[in-house]
């Protein structure tokens, strides 16, 4: 019998034991940066965040998603937790945030050497096929409990999406148009920034998209470790058995899912 | 002088360079070094030197060569072994930073596929070569607006390339090469993905822009017609190899060997050889008011000629005579010849096709007199000299070919 656990077990110790200042650090930037976009969004009056995700929504994706966002908002704030919205939208806004900006470098990487992609490849089938509790145990081996560990695991749930398409869409640009522009004698940086991201962009944007769904989602899972926001309100009434109260916070969970889909999906797309 | 020179140029797909390049110099063929060794050769023991200010045009079946040789001259690709002079400067030994220079300064290249950017505007493609070259905005948008002006799509500045026609994305493309104000344009079958029509017209006016400029062009393509046309001299390819470089008038004439020689039958001579090639001039000529009967007898006798154009004395043009009127009507004691001329001949222009002179030889057996725009006669064509010109047919198969002609 092999026992992978203990192994795991002991490279985890290892790392929580050799590396402890670098957690350390890291869970002082996370908590502050978490930290102040959490406290961002809940200071902002409700009607002013209503009144600019409404108005972003109907710039972006049209008279009816701005009214569907402007009252699936009001009627989340109607039920009475606007605050645990507000946390849960800004840990999923941070959490995509530091999740891009890995993701799409890794993107980016594996698209242009082929060495980096087939490190990354399997590496990024394992954590997305990974169940998701999983990651709760080393963050909270490296981060204890809260808000930060809840992020981490966010962070490595919903990187995939975004690493591939980022790759995806570069490899796909059309070779001719990458051999004309070296043809012009464009540097590797000029041809990446100039050619390979833009016309790689929609795919890109879908990998955002689909970064954000996956956070949100793991955002409600990591409550278990005790992140704030609709999280909380969906265990405890697991936990207390009011199938009432479970009920709303999906419903916001919900809601929220759909407002930010709608608005990352037409983020992209000129009009 | 000589701008581009290239020696013994090797480049080879695959893992085994090493050993396929050995077997290459060893003269292994291209078949035979794929099944040995899995690498394929594409380009093999290579030598040309391209003059400035010509265009010169590389020809060969798909997979020949053709596109990897042109990618070598500014090393898109790597060559395996030889050497690339470009202004006596060998670019296989450049350092990245001066290759990025020479692709900047000295190249521009023109793709079968455009390969522009199809989120930016025509102005922006343009301007592309010079924006990688970090010109700023205001002044590579002057010269692209010029270079615009130039491929004639003025008014087109602001539309998304995606939107336009083939050939005017084609336009796009050589404005964005001519933009960069190269030394060297090399276009990759620039213009086989155009109907024949528009490629037509922008082959004229490749000719016309290059009368103006005089930039060393490279041009590749598989058909002989583009590459008579356009091309000072011609390269052909085979299996990576370079069978022949001659003018087209060398490769049509004396095709290297029977690959070339297959090219070149595959092209109706008949498109590209003309009334003024195949005349024979100064021919004996009767004069309409000055010449009578027995003057014009005795020249036909001389000459040994049934038949004889007949001129005005500002040698414009009016028909033949034929020697049995002419000897009816000396007969009848007729003092001129102007009642026997026959007048209903066709004649045709000095660039007028071999082929486009076949109709005519069912209507008549007179040889065709050749006109310029004032009707002066330049020469006479014979019929026998058309039917030369067909080479490698026999007449059954020209009497095919005019009954098409008529049939049209
Ligand atoms: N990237 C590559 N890897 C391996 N083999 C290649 C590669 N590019 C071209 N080849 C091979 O090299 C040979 C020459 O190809 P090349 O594209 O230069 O031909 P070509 O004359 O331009 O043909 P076409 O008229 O179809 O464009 C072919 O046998 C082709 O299969
Ligand atoms: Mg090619």
């Amino acid at each position: 019998m092999i026992d992978v656990g203990t192994y795991i077990e002991h490279f985890i110790n290892w790392l929580t034991a050799n590396f402890s200042g670098f957690f350390d650090g890291v869970n002082y930037g996370m908590t502050n940066f978490i930290g102040g976009v959490e406290a961002f969004w809940v200071w902002m009056p409700f009607y002013v965040t209503i009144a600019l995700m409404a108005g972003l929504a109907f710039w972006r994706a049209g008279i009816g998603n701005g009214f569907l966002t402007l009252l699936g908002l009001l009627f989340i704030y109607a039920m009475g937790y606007w605050d645990q919205t507000m946390q849960t939208f800004a840990l999923v806004l941070s959490s995509t945030v530091l999740a891009l900006a890995l993701g799409i470098p890794l993107g980016i990487w594996s698209a242009r050497s082929q060495t980096a992609n087939r490190i990354i490849r399997p590496i990024l089938d394992f954590m997305q096929t990974m169940p998701a509790f999983v990651y709760l145990i080393p963050a909270v081996l490296f981060f204890g409990l809260g808000t930060v560990p809840g992020a981490f695991a966010t962070i490595i749930f919903a990187m995939p999406p975004v690493v591939r398409l980022t790759s995806l869409g570069i490899q796909q640009v059309p070779e001719d148009i990458v051999e004309a522009t070296k043809a012009f004698g464009a540097t590797s940086r000029q041809l990446l920034l100039k050619v390979q991201v833009p016309l790689a962009m929609p795919s890109i944007l879908a990998g955002v998209n689909q970064t954000i769904m996956m956070a949100l989602s793991m955002v409600v899972i990591a409550s278990m470790i005790g992140a704030k926001g609709l999280g909380e309100i969906v265990l405890q009434g697991i936990s207390q058995l009011r199938i009432g109260m479970g009920f709303e916070g999906g419903l916001a969970v919900v809601l929220l899912a759909i407002i930010l889909d709608r608005i990352t999906q037409h983020l992209g797309k000129s009009k | 002088m000589t701008k581009i020179l290239i020696e013994d140029l090797y480049l080879i797909f695959g893992k085994h360079r090493e050993k396929a390049l050995k077997q290459s110099r060893e003269g292994k063929s291209k078949a035979e070094v794929l099944s040995s060794t899995g690498c394929t050769v594409a380009v093999t023991n290579a030598s040309l030197n391209i003059e400035e200010g010509e265009i010169f045009v590389i020809m060969g079946l798909s997979g020949s060569g053709k596109s990897t040789l042109l990618r070598c001259i500014n090393r898109l690709i790597e060559p395996t072994a030889g050497k690339i002079l470009v202004n006596n400067q060998d670019i296989t030994r450049s350092t990245d930073k001066e290759l990025l220079n020479i692709r900047r300064k000295e190249f521009a290249m023109v793709f079968q596929h455009f390969g522009l950017l199809p989120h930016r505007t025509v102005l922006s493609n343009v301007a592309f070569g010079l924006e990688i070259q970090g010109i700023p905005k205001e002044e590579r948008e002057q010269k692209a607006r010029e270079t615009i002006a130039l491929v004639g799509l003025e008014g087109y500045e602001d539309m998304k390339v995606s939107e336009l026609s083939g050939g005017m994305q084609q336009r796009v493309g050589l404005a964005r090469g001519l933009a960069n104000d190269p030394e060297v344009l090399l276009m990759d079958e620039a213009f086989s993905a155009l109907d024949p029509l528009i490629r037509n017209q922008m082959q004229d006016e490749l000719l016309i822009l290059q009368e103006k400029m005089q930039k060393t062009i490279v041009f590749i393509t598989h058909d002989l017609d583009e590459a008579i046309k356009l091309g000072d001299r011609i390269a052909i390819m085979k299996d990576g190899e370079i069978v022949q470089v001659g003018t087209s008038e060398d490769i049509l004439t004396a095709p290297a060997d029977d690959y070339v020689k297959s090219f070149v039958e595959k092209v109706e001579r008949g498109k590209i050889v003309t009334a003024s090639s195949v005349m024979f001039e100064k021919p004996t000529v009767a004069r309409l008011k000055k010449d009578g009967p027995e003057v014009v007898i005795r020249k036909m006798r001389d000459a040994g000629l049934k038949t004889i154009p007949v001129i005005r004395t500002n040698r414009t043009f009016i028909g033949f005579v034929q020697l049995e009127d002419v000897i009816e009507a000396k007969k009848k004691g007729a003092k001129s010849i102007e009642e026997i001329v026959n007048t209903e001949v066709h004649s045709v222009y000095p660039d007028t096709t071999v082929e486009d002179m076949l109709p005519i030889l069912t209507e008549t057996d007179l040889p065709i007199p050749v006109v310029n725009e004032e009707n002066f006669l330049l020469g006479l064509v014979s019929q026998t000299s058309i039917i030369v010109e067909m080479t490698g047919k026999d007449k059954e198969e020209i009497q095919g070919i005019i009954q098409n002609a008529i049939d049209l």
